[in-house]
């Protein structure tokens, strides 16, 4: 797991240095300084199981097992990226790991969710799906039908709330009745669990117990994992609607560098293991980079492509 | 057999055959208010005949992810109007699920859209809502005007990879007609003329088609052959067959039931001109409804709905 925050730390970071020097086009949201949500959900995961994600979900994708180099590419516009250039950043999936899509509307995934839960039932596969979705998101009618839904039918859901307190530039107070999403779970029956989502082995925990739940037929359950955005809600967001002591707060808890002590104490990481570590994934990135640089973009009037099953079709 | 029941025989037909089909909406156990899914869970039990509760969002968003998993989903939406409730369903993520994410999804889902005016149904429950749909790329969406063409459409429906809309007019459910005894497949993008005829081609959906086929007798008796010519779906669309019809009348008329001002009608007009405007010897003429929305009152609601005498009217004007 620390190699997998790690990753997509790197990744995201380069991704912003990519974006400011105008090789990459569009809106970009990254999700650094949240990386324990994304890799402390995927690693208590199968890997045939499911994710929904939301527009900052680079991480998802990338702690879900996802090539980085189709997922670079498809950052980039290229032919070559995973979705052919048609996704993008905010609407990105990768189906071969379970990664259903990334959403550019809030809470989507929610109600998308009990679907693949269905499929999941009817082919007894004992999979089980993830929704993610924001403290803004929850405010949205389908958080609350898909909650609804899955609860009644006792569907293998986890639902994960990534509270990063803003809403875009609204702040999770001003925006959410009640305060705590978790609490809504009461309400349909199930599980609701506020957890440390800069702390990789509780988020780990929670979901492997809520999973495990899910996978017995038991219904889903809510969590509500705490985490602070370290960058804008996109990048070139000026956020004067907050003050700089948040970041320095998030960055005091920072996932990574907490894990890192963790495994320091009981000897299990070391100078030159944690260089070793940075250093191959740095290279894996580098060869994403190269990979995306090299790519043709797409031909042009490839844009009239994958609309229907067969191609061309006629109006 | 009446179009409801044509309906009914498709959807058990095609449950039959394949296991991954299941029926989802509100009160659909029973069949209320049309009865087109009564019966099913006495054949294919509760696991394929869901009653769901109302969340339309909920409803269409669940079989978007079942259809991106494995299954095929046919959603009744109880009434097309209710489609609001779950518009980002269709309009962004089903409509878009294949284009956006490179075609690694297949979306083969059908959304039932029980629609139209009759019945002082009112405001929320009369709308002809079928031009919303075809300004949304990634959709199919066909209109059946028998119960032959509707079950035809609707098993074609079900057996295709992508999401597909059936505007199923509530004014026909207990229209009777001939049903063939053995399996039949309507294709989706292939028309029918429902009467042929030398002088002016009018293209109608749903019940404009029995309209028309009503004006169409009135007009005989003046010596005016009218030719009627179905659509049966609107995405896509069979160009072909509008066209002989045109070159063949060089005169048309446009019926359908929903609002003139950005109606289906207006695409299907642009099409006939880019496929033979110089065959046209006069100008086009629509039937719509008016621009406004659907009345109560019962006089209201006649004086809003297109019918046999509006088809006369037109007609009249474009042979004039």
């Amino acid at each position: 797991m620390y190699a997998g925050m790690l990753r997509v730390r790197l990744f995201e970071e380069r991704v912003r240095e990519l974006f400011a020097g105008g090789r990459i086009p569009g809106f970009l949201h990254t999700s650094v300084g949240q990386e324990a949500i994304a890799v402390g959900t995927a690693a208590a995961l199968r890997p045939d199981d499911y994710v929904l994600s939301t527009h900052r979900g680079h991480g998802h994708l990338v702690a879900k097992g996802g090539a980085l180099r189709g997922l670079m590419a498809e950052l980039y516009g290229k032919a070559t990226g995973i979705c052919h250039g048609k996704g993008g950043t905010m609407h990105i999936a990768d189906v071969s790991v379970g990664y259903l899509g990334a959403n550019g509307v809030l809470a989507a995934g929610c109600v998308l969710a009990p679907g693949v839960a269905l499929s999941i039932r009817h082919r007894k596969s004992g999979q089980v799906v993830v929704a993610f979705f924001g403290d803004g998101a929850a405010n949205r009618g389908p958080f609350h039908e898909g909650v609804n839904l899955a609860a009644l039918w006792s569907l293998p859901v986890v639902f994960v709330c990534e509270n990063n307190r803003w809403a875009s530039t609204t702040a999770h107070r001003r925006s959410a009745a009640g305060g705590a999403i978790a609490a809504r779970a009461a309400g349909y029956g199930i599980p609701g669990e506020s957890v440390d989502g800069n702390d990789v082995l509780a988020v780990h925990a929670a979901v492997a117990r809520a999973a495990a739940r899910a996978r017995e037929g038991a219904g889903p359950s809510l969590l509500e994992a705490h985490t602070i955005r370290w960058v804008g809600h996109f990048e070139g967001d000026p956020q004067a609607y907050r003050g700089k002591d948040e970041v320095a707060e998030g960055r005091a808890r920072d996932p990574i560098a907490r894990l890192a002590a963790r495994l320091r104490e009981s000897a299990r990481l070391d100078d030159a293991g944690a260089e070793r570590i940075r250093a191959g994934v740095v290279a894996e990135i580098d060869d994403a980079v190269a990979y995306a640089e090299a790519s043709p973009l797409p031909e042009p009037h490839d844009a009239l492509a994958d609309l229907y099953a067969h191609y061309p079709w006629r109006d | 057999m009446d179009f409801g029941e044509a309906l009914n025989l498709a959807l058990r037909e095609e449950m039959r055959r394949d296991g991954r089909v299941y029926c989802i909406g509100e009160d659909i156990v029973l069949g209320v208010p049309f009865g087109v899914t009564k019966g099913l869970v006495e054949e294919f039990g509760p696991e394929r005949v869901l009653d769901a509760p109302i969340s339309e969002a909920a409803i269409v968003g669940s079989a978007m992810g079942a259809a991106m998993t494995g299954l095929v989903p046919v959603v009744d939406m109880h009434f097309a109007d209710f489609v609001t409730c779950a518009m980002d369903e269709v309009a962004n993520q089903i409509a878009k699920s294949r284009y956006m994410f490179g075609g690694q999804v297949d979306c083969p889902l059908v959304l039932r859209m029980p629609y139209g005016i009759g019945r002082s149904g009112g405001g929320h429950h009369s709308n002809s809502v079928e031009a919303w749909f075809i300004n949304i790329p990634g959709l199919k969406i066909c209109i059946p005007s028998t119960p032959a063409d509707a079950r035809g459409l609707l098993k074609t429906a079900i057996r295709d990879p992508d999401p597909v809309l059936v505007f199923e007019h509530r004014g026909l459910y207990r229209m009777p007609g001939e049903v063939p005894a053995e399996e039949t497949l309507v294709p989706l993008g292939v028309a029918e003329v429902k009467r042929p005829g030398r002088d002016v081609t009018v293209i109608a959906t749903a019940r404009l088609v029995h309209e028309s086929l009503e004006a169409a007798r009135r007009l005989a008796e003046e010596g005016i052959a009218v030719e009627v010519v179905d659509p049966r779906s609107l995405v896509p669309l069979d160009r072909d067959t509008l066209a002989a019809s045109v070159r063949h009348t060089h005169r048309v008329v446009i019926a359908e039931e929903g609002p003139m001002r950005g109606g289906t009608g207006g695409w299907l007009a642009w099409v006939v001109m880019e496929e033979c405007f110089d065959d046209l010897d006069a100008p086009i003429v629509r039937v719509a409804g008016p621009n406004v929305p659907v009345p109560f009152s019962p006089p209201l609601e006649a004086f809003v709905t297109p019918k046999a005498d509006d088809v006369v009217a037109a007609v009249r004007q474009v042979v004039k």
